[in-house]
């Protein structure tokens, strides 16, 4: 019979520090702790007083690996708030931003976190050179992450803390000698996605929960435009989300959670794979049309799937849209500020971001909230494990659960970095 | 042709590295796992990351040659870990804008009277340290490199610059 506290002081190959608390008494859990443990650096304290032009690059500093998502994010937040209408050249180039990200993140967290659980290996630099199956991965990882990476730093200057957007449009513009180099290069790491596309769709790892799915939904699957997709028939305008998430207060994680109708909820590829993975791009689904018929799936380790297909995705998007469009230079659009509010979401890779933002009739800010995917993602991750360690238990050895609970927090790619800003809360003391 | 099998005994003459983070985004860390795009296979034959939680799962830390600090200290628990750090390792670099100069993580430090009395529970309650430090603040560091994020010369001058050094002197 298993009575034990299992304590788990920080989760790797993830981004930014958690830590895990479970209670188990007699074979059955009894408590479940996700601990977000990023000490807060307070930015949406630090944001106020300071003027709107600055602020989407100071928010980038939130996160390393999602900043050029709160970059797209805030400056739609600020643009809204100044009424500010972006050109259909600037929304071109902030959907190629967009598509640099997905493809460097998805890319980064699938061959380099999540890869090494399907060859037991502890690092992705383990892989054997010396196999050609595990050769072709290592090869490949670094090739698809670079794609991604330099796609990135062609449109917005830098895959990390993007120097070129900026509100009102673009500082700086591809050149078509540029663009013919990226789009072989996307070509050219093509292959790979496809092989691992083909590894996460065999890999053995399943959990099955039946829970919410929410993303932002439009025409086209994309991440930046859309209304907030419920999952249950409804489609919320972007400038009313704040009525539709419930703030939860966890004491013991310094991240805020997050649910909707009562109920915890997912967000990220999965579930956007399962709330409109018809609206891919044509050529993505000629190429894996049999793959996509796994979803809808409450499979979680499906996300790392759902991933890899939207790297196909961004690839197949950027290239057409490459190939068949110029970018001559713009000059940035600009508005007299006034007292507003204004909202920004988007998809990041790892879900539904929001970034809110109130200014002074001098273009101060007044104040600001941001909701993060991991945010979102928190209260689902501590039910799944709690399901996926009462599964577990009597016959696995404690020993062995640690491993079990690291993969399925992977399969959600959290990003703590994002998640432990500063949110304006009450707390509710026990 | 098959490439030679890496043995114990190459193991033993690589460069052992350490990569930790505090208090930031992480942005070095990621602005790293690019530069390897190019540099993977150098760094498989040259280095042992016994430490860097961003790349494994069973991390080490015992003796290190080189050390890389990635963000600002927050905490008591931090200041005790970088010590430990700097211990047992022969060079320690402060990476990145927040390990360098504290900001932007250090912002609390620079907030109005209201701004402070607003978060002084979270302080409290996550027991963070009233001011966010430097890594200088705490322990001594040979070598800098600075940017937010990290410029990439820069950090591979300083890794081919103690590379050489440390060649010398083992």
């Amino acid at each position: 019979m298993h009575t034990f506290d299992l304590s788990m002081d920080r989760i790797t190959k993830v981004e930014g520090s958690a830590s895990l608390n479970v209670k188990v008494e007699n074979n059955k859990v009894k408590n479940v702790q996700f601990k977000i443990t990023e000490y807060k650096r307070f930015f949406t304290q630090a944001m106020i007083g300071k003027p709107i032009i600055g602020l989407p690059q100071l928010l980038a500093r939130i996160c390393g690996t999602c900043s050029n998502a709160h970059i797209i994010a805030s400056i739609e937040a600020c643009e809204n708030a100044l009424e500010i209408k972006p050109t259909e050249q600037t929304i071109l180039l902030r959907i190629l931003t967009m598509y640099g990200l997905m493809i460097r993140d998805h890319a980064l967290h699938l061959y380099l976190f999540s890869m090494p659980d399907l060859y037991n290996k502890d690092s992705f630099l383990e892989l054997d050179e010396n196999n050609p199956e595990e050769h072709q991965i290592l090869h490949d990882g670094f090739e698809v992450k670079a794609s991604g990476n330099e796609l990135s730093t062609l449109v917005a200057g830098r895959s990390v803390h993007a120097p070129y957007p900026t509100i009102g449009g673009f500082t700086h513009f591809p050149e078509k000698k540029e663009i013919d180099l990226i789009v072989e290069k996307l070509e050219k790491a093509r292959p790979a996605v496809l092989r691992l596309i083909e590894i996460f769709e065999k890999a053995p790892f399943h959990f099955e929960r039946k829970t919410n799915f929410m993303a932002l939904d439009s025409d086209r699957y994309g991440f930046l435009k859309g209304c907030i997709n419920t999952g249950k028939g409804k489609c919320i305008p972007e400038q009313e989300f704040r009525n539709h998430l419930e703030h939860v207060v966890l004491p013991y994680s310094q991240a805020s959670a997050y649910k909707h109708e009562g109920e915890s909820y997912m967000v990220g590829a999965l579930a956007r794979m399962n709330l409109y993975g018809n609206k891919l791009h044509q050529r993505t689904k000629k190429d894996i049309g049999k793959t996509l018929k796994i979803f809808p799936s409450s499979d979680i380790f499906h996300n790392n799937l759902a991933q890899a297909i939207e790297i196909l995705h961004s690839i197949d998007d950027s290239i057409d849209i490459l190939k068949n469009n110029n970018f001559p230079p713009e000059p940035i659009t600009k508005n007299t500020p006034k007292e507003s509010v204004g909202v920004g979401v988007i998809e990041a890779p790892r879900g539904t971001l929001y970034h809110k933002v109130e200014i002074d009739k001098n273009g101060l800010i007044k104040s600001g909230e941001i909701v993060v995917p991991t945010g979102q993602n928190q209260i689902n991750i501590e039910q799944d494990i709690w399901k996926l360690v009462d599964s577990l238990l009597p016959d696995t050895p404690k020993e062995n659960i640690p491993l079990e609970i690291e993969k399925l927090i992977r399969a959600y790619d959290p990003c703590m970095s994002c998640a432990a800003h500063f949110l304006k809360v009450n707390w509710l003391e026990k | 042709m098959p490439k030679k099998k890496m043995t114990n005994d190459d193991t033993d003459k690589k460069i052992r590295i350490g990569w930790f983070t505090f208090l930031c985004s992480e942005d070095s860390t990621i602005v790293m796992t690019e530069i390897m795009n190019d540099k993977w296979q150098e760094w498989k034959k040259t280095f042992d990351f016994r430490h860097a939680r961003v790349l494994k799962s069973k991390n080490i830390l015992d003796q290190l040659d080189i050390a890389f600090i990635e963000g600002a200290i927050a905490s008591d628990e931090h200041i005790a870990q970088l010590k430990e750090i700097r211990e047992k390792s022969k060079k320690l670099v402060a990476i990145g804008s927040c390990a360098v100069t504290g900001m932007p993580s250090a912002q609390r430090n620079f907030f109005a009277e209201p701004q402070k009395q607003e978060i002084e529970f979270l302080l409290t309650r996550f027991k963070a340290l009233p001011r966010v430090m430097k890594v200088s603040d705490v322990v001594r560091v040979d070598m800098e490199v600075g940017g937010c994020p990290m410029e990439p010369s820069k950090f591979l001058e300083v890794v081919e610059k103690l590379t050489k050094e440390l060649k010398k002197t083992s």
